[in-house]
């Protein structure tokens, strides 16, 4: 029974990345959405913390949300896969139930 | 009397339902508004937790006397849960702990858990509610 | 699979209510059910229809609108959060003694129940909000 958490804020922002990676099981997905997807990228204080993260979880970047940010030529994380909306669907469907971190 | 928009009664699986509260409150309406969630979904008889953890363990501290700014003190409100069989309440231990706070400052009894048994306890749950 | 989306934010202050019509839309096109839309909190605010944003950009409540038409959306309105933002139909209204009501086309006010048959009935219930 595998759960897909969602972080929509900013790891800048807020802590809402550090409270779900601390709750998130090993085997639980995690979608990067709306302004949480500034935590995808190399070369910020929080990378580090992705590619641990990566170890026991898969990780996933909104795709619409990098691009609407300027963010598509950075580098995303290796391993830190893009989806668009339709993969966030398929996610959903994919993993038992989804938690969104507000 | 039934108002138009109450529900006939449900039947259906029962669920384990997870309210999560994050949130301080008054700062915003979340912590009531779901508060008021967990009331009426009480009528559903589903298997509910409700879980505080971060900002969210200040939601059932004692003593809150909001005559100064204003607003509802509604956190006598806790204590009425027990009557609508809402009994699992718990509490992170790292969220009270790292806020300088004790049991012995809630309004309610709680369950205290740490958070590797707290991402457990979510992982048993079918709907996970956040506000 | 039937999905219930649950939005907890405003349009237009939040990104939230537009990823969830982006998300409902997709869902929809992948041939998922959608089983409903509650809108809670400040989510509520979707629903009016006396919106008037600016004509070069998106306008959210008509997008919630046109999706509820094209595919029989049930897009519900919490009547207590509702009751407090000033959302009302016209039954709302006449039984607050409002002097008009403001919901949009494809919107309906109930209860909180609503909220909580779509957990029980759907098989996932994606949350967006703040």
């Amino acid at each position: 029974m595998a759960m897909l958490h969602t972080v929509n804020k900013s790891p800048f922002e807020r802590r809402t990345l550090d409270t779900c990676l601390r709750h998130a099981v090993k085997g639980a997905g995690i979608l990067l959405i709306e302004d949480g997807v500034y935590a995808a990228f190399d070369g910020t204080v929080v990378a580090e913390k992705i590619k641990a993260a990566l170890a026991d979880h898969k990780i996933y970047v909104l795709g619409p949300d990098v691009k609407a940010r300027g963010m598509k030529d950075h580098h995303v994380i290796d391993g830190v896969q893009v989806v668009d909306y339709g993969g966030f669907v398929d996610l959903v469907t994919e993993y038992d139930k989804v938690q969104s971190w507000l | 009397m039934s108002e138009p928009w109450e529900d006939d009664e449900l039947e259906g699986p029962v669920r384990k339902f997870m309210y999560v509260n994050r949130r301080a409150p008054y700062g915003t309406i979340y912590a009531l508004e779901s508060l008021e969630v967990v009331l009426i979904a009480a009528a559903f008889e589903q298997d509910v937790s409700l879980v505080f953890m971060d900002d969210g363990v200040y939601q059932i501290k004692k003593d809150q006397d909001t005559e100064a700014i204003g607003v509802k003190n509604f956190s006598p409100i806790y204590r009425a849960l027990e009557g609508y069989d809402v009994e699992k309440l718990y509490v992170e231990k790292e969220s009270l702990e790292s806020r300088g706070l004790t049991t012995d400052d809630l309004v309610v009894p709680v369950q205290i858990v740490d958070k590797n048994q707290l991402a457990d306890l979510m992982e048993e749950q079918e709907v996970i509610l956040s506000f | 699979m039937k999905l219930s989306v649950l939005v907890n934010e405003g349009p237009y202050q939040h990104q939230a209510a537009d990823t969830a019509i982006q998300f409902t839309k997709a869902a929809l096109e992948k041939g998922h059910e959608i089983m409903r839309v509650f809108f809670y909190h400040d989510g509520v605010n979707n629903g009016t229809r006396f919106g008037v944003p600016p004509q070069d950009d998106r306008n959210i409540t008509e997008q919630w609108t046109e999706l509820a038409k094209q595919h029989d959306l049930d897009l519900v309105i919490c009547i207590a959060a509702a009751q407090r933002r000033g959302i009302l139909d016209e039954n709302e209204a006449k039984r607050q003694g409002k002097d008009g009501d403001n919901i949009a086309d494809g919107f309906r006010i109930s209860g909180l129940g609503q909220l909580i048959e779509a957990g029980i009935q759907s098989d996932r219930l994606v949350i967006f909000g703040d």
